[in-house]
């Protein structure tokens, strides 16, 4: 184990192109997901905050247990669109990052649009009499809504972004854990421990927990920022 | 009490003010406004005064067509206030519900509602305002005096042709009070209709050109000030003005 971690420092250190390559597909295929997302789960979770029709505490019921979707039937889900004979095989997106980004946007935009909505609704209690005061629009009170409630919503793209990133059930169903091409961090955890390369397993691991604390790190630094000018 | 002001049926649309007929609001079987009519004429200081429970906030959320009434008609000019109406009416809460920006942010967002594109209007109005200087500053950070100066600046800069006011000197320093009932006289004087709860009878007789008095959701007697101050038309509101305690 000591060898092991020792292995693993130097594999970080030393720079190792392999690694690297992982760590920054890893990053691109979340961030993607994690930025879609965020364009449509808060663009549903501001609608819904500002809303009220019949049917919406269904909806709400559904978003909130969509946000427990388990990875692997998502990664399903995508395989039988993408795959040759599915709907979307014409594409031939299967066993690509733009398959994985697509899982990963369907895992964490109802993660998105529940968190959101539920931060967006309780401001819209506090802002509501002055907006219809103003005769505000509908887009017009979401926009507003979206921009107050912006540091509050950092934490749910966080939250979303991290679940992205930690996720392996579906990006090894969509993206196949194919070296060079689809490989990301998760998965690579998952081969290497398998084949008892604990060194960069463990490497991966590291840098894994490393961004999850320097991403926390931002977010919660900018956070106290705006609470400290009443912003948030 | 109806005969104080004439019914708007009978002036030009431009003469007429804001009137309010037959409004009735309740709430789990109770009746919090009761079949309330008057009407108010299109300029002045209207205080609606009484005491604490009586339906004063409430009614003026009805009037500013925030809440919706289950029986009656809210006319201002003659026309119900609808979603475009109200963008030319305004309203001060009593607790200001300011934007989590910038004191000038937060006046700009109100004149970007309103539609309204003047750089210098904003540092205008805060400097009426007593915040000159102050633009930057997170709103929320100010003190409850400068928030509410503020929330009067913002329903200003839609140049409202009526302004509702839900106490808004409530639990404010004497000086800041001074400053908004001065704004609101200036703002009187330049022709805006104005409605102002208040429950406190000194701010009332130096602003109020006509009271509304109530109790439990009941209209009981609408007259011009200095006869209401004088000879209020209610025993309750004579009891109200004498410092009594009224149910």
């Amino acid at each position: 184990m000591g060898d092991a971690l020792h292995l693993a420092g130097q594999l970080v250190l030393s720079g190792d192109p392999d690694l690297w390559e992982i760590v920054l597909l890893s990053l691109r295929v979340s961030l993607i997901a994690t930025l879609i997302a965020c364009i449509i789960g808060l663009a549903i979770g501001s609608l819904l905050a500002v809303s009220r029709f019949r049917g919406r505490s269904a909806v709400l019921v559904v978003i909130n247990a969509l946000m427990g979707l388990p990875p692997v039937v998502v990664g399903l889900i995508v395989y039988l669109n993408l795959s040759r004979s599915g709907p979307l095989g014409f594409l031939g997106l299967l066993y690509t990052p733009t398959a994985m980004i697509i899982a990963q946007t369907i895992l964490i935009t109802p993660i998105i649009a529940a968190l959101s909505r539920q931060i967006l609704e309780d401001l819209n209690h506090e802002y509501a009499e002055q907006f219809r005061s103003f005769g505000l629009s509908r887009i017009g009170q979401m926009k507003a809504l979206l921009w107050d409630g912006r540091f509050a919503l950092l934490t749910v793209a966080l939250a979303g972004f991290g679940r992205a990133v930690a996720e392996v059930g579906a990006v090894i169903i969509v993206g196949g854990n194919i070296d060079h091409l689809t490989r990301v961090m998760t998965t690579a955890i998952a081969l290497e421990t398998s084949k008892g390369d604990l060194p960069l397993a463990l490497a991966l691991g590291m840098i894994l927990l490393t961004i999850a604390l320097v991403v926390n790190g931002f977010v919660q630094s900018v956070r106290s920022t705006a609470t400290r000018a009443a912003y948030a | 009490m109806r005969d104080f002001v004439d019914m708007p049926d009978a002036r030009t649309r431009h003469e007429q003010g804001l009137t309010l007929s037959g409004i009735s609001l309740s709430r789990n079987g109770t009746t919090l406004l009761n079949d309330i009519t008057c009407a108010l004429p299109p300029s002045g200081i209207t205080a609606v005064m009484g005491p604490n429970g009586a339906g004063k906030s409430l009614l003026l959320r009805v009037a500013h067509g925030l809440i919706d009434a289950d029986q009656g008609l809210v006319l201002w000019q003659g026309d119900a206030v609808t979603e475009e109406a109200r963008k030319a009416q305004a309203m001060v809460f009593q607790k200001p519900v300011l934007l989590r920006r910038s004191v000038e942010a937060n006046v700009d967002f109100a004149l970007k509602v309103a539609g309204i594109r003047h750089p210098s209007l904003r540092d205008a109005l805060l400097n009426r305002v007593g915040l000159k200087g102050r633009n930057k500053q997170p709103a929320r950070l100010l003190s409850g005096g400068e928030q509410q100066r503020l929330a009067l600046a913002r329903a200003l800069a839609t140049n409202p042709k009526l302004l509702f006011l839900d106490e808004p000197t409530a639990s404010l320093d004497p000086t800041s009070a001074r400053m908004i009932e001065d704004i609101l006289r200036e703002e009187r004087d330049a022709g805006t209709k104005i409605v102002l709860v208040t429950h406190d009878v000194p701010q009332a007789r130096r602003l109020a050109d006509d009271v509304l008095f109530l109790t439990s959701g009941q209209l009981h007697c609408h007259q011009d000030a200095a006869s209401f101050f004088q000879t209020p038309d209610s025993p309750e509101a004579a009891r109200f003005l004498a410092g009594h305690i009224l149910n």
